[in-house]
């Protein structure tokens, strides 16, 4: 019997849309976990995950807000530092009735101007508090930004290939068109101008209004981090051709070499100066999910507008106040990660010795995984600069691509299915990012723990080892 | 171009709706969704924020630019929310004034009676809850000796059952993109013990509030702007927000004020064929139950007509159920739409039916915390795919809002050691609201020209005032709708806010604004003195 809802009259653009963080192989991963396999879940930026521990002050902090009849209890010092208490109370007087309450629709205010504060001692220049908004998570507000710029087919947004698939899934869903601009595997990632302005080109040859441009600063998948003359390329190229910038900032505090360290979209622009600094679009994105924090089940993020008309504004301000206002637990731990404990605090040292530890462990795992990579003969794997993933590409032979084609697989699906039924590895192949034709890699994560690094390698690289073997045929394997 | 399909068996002058329309255009003052067939039009919501000065210059500055007004996504331009619109930024203007200047007004603090926000107002949340969940936040002090002295057995016990659930105990991990299995296996029980019938932890979708999740089934079933949603009139203007930012039409069905807001099936059954007629896929019927803002709580065998009518023309219900503890009158109960359906024998292959339910109401009253699920039942497996898979690009709603829905649908038993303190506190919340529901709706009853009904369910006052002629055409000449002129009136006289009944649509020629019942009990008496001489003050100067 047909129903009132049914496949038939859904939405299409919720049939179109993608998101293979979540897709196939991950549910193939939990099935195989429910019938009791030993499964590790590489599929998605989520350190807490694969053990990595949240730091330990925020977490007092939040338990103190959560519940605040603690803070008259003669014996919470006996298990909450003195700087926690203090913090907690501070928090909880910015809000208007505690963690119960709705906040301003744009985010509590005095958190807001934590934000602003902290984005200013970062690039040295001064940010209006009225210009951010809070979230649940970057997610949504890199939806409300989508929701705001897309008016139909004909509206074009550049998306980096590959690319975290959330643009792609957003812009389908929304109805917009995507564009792509391919980075170069070969040059480290690298923007390629020439590809942009050709994406660009054929774009408004058929007919698209190309609005807005998406880079992703660390890359996801791909790690790269830009420099400052590519993030000033990028600029000048939406000036010129009247795009608004969307830095997707989220790992900005993920770096693993020195040469090229984070530096926001922002200050490039403002350094910039002149008419650009004053008119050229911009939203940035940040999150307490990933960096050193990883706390990604709180749903905390927000957004930072640059030269958005006043009148832009309140209509973005309009469509957040629908959804009420983004967590307040969120909202308290972003104020906590803009404004972490200063040398002489309590839990200074410790906060200290918590995060280097995360971020030096995840230094060396970008390490161990790339080199573990490159060490197998048919896979060739970029440097995590930066972000929390690996991007090895996989070369595939003739054969296994037949393979492939007769299971109605793509082939890098194929063989990640095929690596996870060995190994328990569960990854996201290429495709769920978007590739060059012909050229196949899988994303996994370098969150696994660094005692267990090893063993993932060495299991990777018997099933790669076998796996070639029985698709390999003696004139070679396939580069295209 | 804004169009629903509306009644059209009210009179509307040609006239006016050109006036209307004009307003719209020309001021963005009020939002207008009418068809250009239509005779009628319900006015809806007002227009959102403060829009008295469109400075030029500015506008050079950034015409330009790629995204400005002009080139604004059109549906974000179009729709509207009033509960946190223009008389809710006045509101702050005037805080902040008598932050500078205390004493500048003849009252001495803004009374937010706008918006179903109880902790915003003094409501304390409940103990247990809070204990649990700073347990769940912080759990490496669970095995600390000195946390026993500091949190009750029960809640260092369930924070424990909890977090055996969570793999690692990661609470800051993304979870299942439907929510954490245990939880949702906790919330399924937790429906079965309410209805006494099953429920399926694979059909809940545990989301930021149920706002996300009404969101979500829009963007499921709005296809183009010929889909259409059945939604009550007067209605939380959620709804009509969803519909026009997913590209759909409102059609319209009014709620009977003479009958306590009622709903009678032939009128909808009207509504239903004249958006047919008018080319319109009608594909859901929208319930609020209890209801927002009308409180009123839906007798049974309304229910059952309800149920048998999606049932035979085969809309989606979609059953918001978020106010199902907020009930004030002996003579309701709240039944779940999914245990009427299932009482009348039906089931999955039957009635495609969505229950939204939330941590924000009831007496938990816990909106920050972003907590809530729908129920998802009578749907093929393919399109439950479907609506996990857009679930998924948001990975997951928030963690603690996750565990606090547990806590809601699963709070502490007789014997438990928390019980009494939790059941004291639950009751006291409870029989307060009920006390100032009445309270305040025999001071609006008493007021000359006002009529109120009562307050069955929910959290809102929804009286209607007959204006004067005079208050109407002093609204027109400065330009707002009618009920906003008196609201805008009533904060600058008494600091007290209240959204305009517009923001939730009301039959044409009819005024009413929305009030809550949450100021804390000791504000009321000052409350009803304030809003009484504020009335009688207005009728003396627009009286006919």
């Amino acid at each position: 019997m047909s129903k009132p809802l049914d496949y038939e009259n859904l939405n299409e653009n919720v049939k179109k849309c993608q998101y293979a963080v979540r897709g196939e192989l991950y549910l193939r991963a939990s099935e195989l976990q429910k019938e009791g396999k030993k499964i590790i879940f590489t599929n998605v930026g989520n350190p807490h995950a694969l053990g990595q521990k949240p730091l330990t002050f925020p977490r007092q902090v939040i338990a103190l807000c959560q519940a605040p009849f603690l803070l008259d209890d003669p014996n919470v010092g006996l298990v909450f530092p003195s700087d926690t208490i203090a913090r907690a109370k501070h928090y909880l007087s910015l809000t208007s009735g505690g963690l119960g309450a709705y906040s301003d629709s744009r985010g509590v205010p005095g958190i807001r101007k934590e934000v602003a504060e902290f984005i200013e001692r970062r690039d040295g220049y001064p940010s209006d508090p009225e210009l951010i908004f809070l979230t649940d998570g970057a997610s949504k507000g890199v939806m409300q930004i989508l929701n705001a710029t897309i008016r139909g087919d004909r509206d074009g947004i550049l998306v980096p290939v590959p690319q975290y698939p959330l643009y792609s899934a957003t812009i389908s869903l929304l109805g917009g068109s995507l564009i792509p601009y391919y980075l170069e595997e070969t040059a480290n990632w690298g923007l390629d101008i020439v590809n942009l302005r050709q994406s660009v080109a054929q774009a408004r040859s058929q007919g698209i209004t190309v609005r807005a441009m998406v880079i992703i600063n660390p890359g996801n998948p791909t790690g790269q981090c830009l420099s400052i003359a590519n993030l000033k390329e990028v600029l000048q190229f939406c000036y010129q051709n009247n795009l608004v910038l969307l830095g997707d900032e989220v790992y900005q505090q993920n770096i693993y070499q020195d040469e090229r360290p984070f530096i926001s979209a922002r200050k490039v622009l403002m350094d910039m100066g002149g008419p650009i600094s004053k008119e050229l679009q911009l939203v940035s994105f940040h999150t307490v999910s990933k960096g050193y924090w990883g706390e990604c089940g709180q749903r905390g993020g927000y957004f930072e507008m640059t030269n958005i008309s006043p009148k832009t504004v309140e209509e973005i301000y309009k469509v957040a106040s629908i959804s009420l206002s983004p967590n307040v637990p969120g909202q308290i731990f972003l104020g906590l990660m803009v404004n972490p404990p200063k040398p002489g605090d309590i839990s200074y040292e410790r906060f200290v010795r918590e995060s280097k530890g995360i971020l030096e462990s995840l230094r060396k795992r970008a390490q161990i995984m790339t080199d573990g990579f490159n060490s197998c003969r048919n896979v060739v794997c970029n440097f995590t600069e930066g972000a929390m993933y690996s991007f090895p590409q996989i070369r595939l032979p003739p054969k296994a691509i037949e393979a492939a084609k007769k299971a109605g697989k793509v082939p890098d699906v194929f063989y990640c299915l095929k690596l996870l039924e060995a190994t328990g590895i569960s990854t996201v192949p290429g495709s769920g990012f978007g590739q060059k034709d012909g050229v196949f890699h899988l994303r996994t994560t370098i969150l696994p723990a660094e005692e267990d690094m090893p063993a993932i390698m060495a299991s990777f690289k018997k099933f790669n080892d076998e796996f070639m073997e029985q698709y390999e045929d003696y004139r070679g394997y396939s580069r295209m | 171009m804004r169009r629903f399909v509306a009644d059209l068996s009210r009179n509307l002058t040609s006239q006016r709706r050109k006036k209307l329309a004009t307003c719209a255009l020309r001021h963005r003052t009020c939002s207008l969704f009418s068809s250009s067939q239509s005779q009628s039009s319900v006015v809806i919501p007002i227009r959102f924020l403060n829009t008295t000065s469109v400075d030029p210059s500015m506008a050079s500055d950034y015409s330009g630019t790629p995204v400005t007004l002009d080139t604004i996504n059109p549906k974000v331009l179009n729709c509207e929310y009033a509960v946190r619109g223009e008389i809710v930024t006045l509101a702050q203007k005037l805080q902040d004034e008598l932050k500078e200047n205390p004493g500048s007004r003849s009252f001495d603090e803004i009374l937010y009676c706008n918006i179903g926000n109880p902790q915003s107002l003094g409501q304390q949340p409940i103990t247990f809850f809070r204990e649990v969940l700073a347990l769940c936040d912080h759990p490496t002090i669970l095995d600390r000796a000195e946390t026993q002295g500091l949190f009750s057995a029960d809640s260092i016990e369930r924070a424990f059952q909890i977090l055996d659930q969570i793999p690692g105990r990661a609470t800051g991990a993304y979870s299942h993109s439907q929510g954490i299995k245990g939880l949702r296996d906790t919330i399924a029980s937790g429906i079965e013990a309410r209805d006494g019938y099953p429920a399926d932890p694979n059909d809940i979708f545990l989301t930021d509030g149920a706002s996300p999740a009404v969101h979500m089934m829009m963007q499921l079933l709005i296809r183009s702007e010929k889909d259409g949603i059945l939604c009550p009139i007067p209605q939380y203007p959620l709804y009509s927000a969803s519909i026009t930012l997913h590209g759909g039409t409102l059609v319209p069905y009014y709620l009977d004020e003479s009958t306590g807001w009622g709903l009678e099936i032939s009128d909808l059954k009207n509504q239903l064929e004249a958006a047919k007629s008018n080319g319109t896929s009608v594909r859901a019927l929208v319930v609020i139950n209890p209801g927002n803002p009308t409180g009123q709580v839906l007798s049974e065998n309304n229910q059952k007509e309800i149920v048998e009518f999606c049932k035979k023309e085969k809309l989606v219900l979609l059953a918001d159920e978020v106010y199902q503890e907020n009930i004030y009158v002996p003579d309701k109960q709240f039944h779940s739409f999914k245990k009427v359906s299932r009482t009348m024998g039906y089931g999955e292959k039957d009635i495609s039916l969505v229950s939204f339910q939330s941590v924000s109401k009831g007496y938990h009253g816990e909106c920050g915390k972003r907590g809530g699920y729908m129920e998802v039942t009578g749907f093929s497996p393919n399109v439950r795919e479907q609506i996990y898979k857009v679930a998924s690009v948001n990975l997951c709603s928030n963690i603690s809002g996750q565990i606090l829905s547990s806590l809601v649908m699963s709070p502490p038993k007789v014997g438990d050691e928390s019980y009494e303190s939790y059941f004291a506190e639950k009751d006291a919340i409870l029989s307060s609201l009920a006390r100032r529901a009445k309270t305040l709706e025999a001071a609006l009853n008493s007021l000359e020209g006002v009529t109120c009904n009562r307050a069955e369910g929910a959290m809102y006052l929804f009286p209607r005032i007959e204006l004067p002629k005079k208050a109407i055409e002093a609204a027109k000449s400065a330009n707002k709708a009618p009920d906003a002129f008196y609201a805008r009136r009533l904060l600058d006289a008494t600091g007290i806010v209240v959204v305009p009944g517009s923001g939730f649509g009301q039959v044409p020629g009819t005024w009413h604004f929305r009030c809550t019942i949450l100021p804390q009990e000791d504000k009321i008496p000052a409350i009803v003195t304030r809003l009484t001489e504020f009335h009688n003050g207005f009728m003396d100067e627009f009286r006919d």
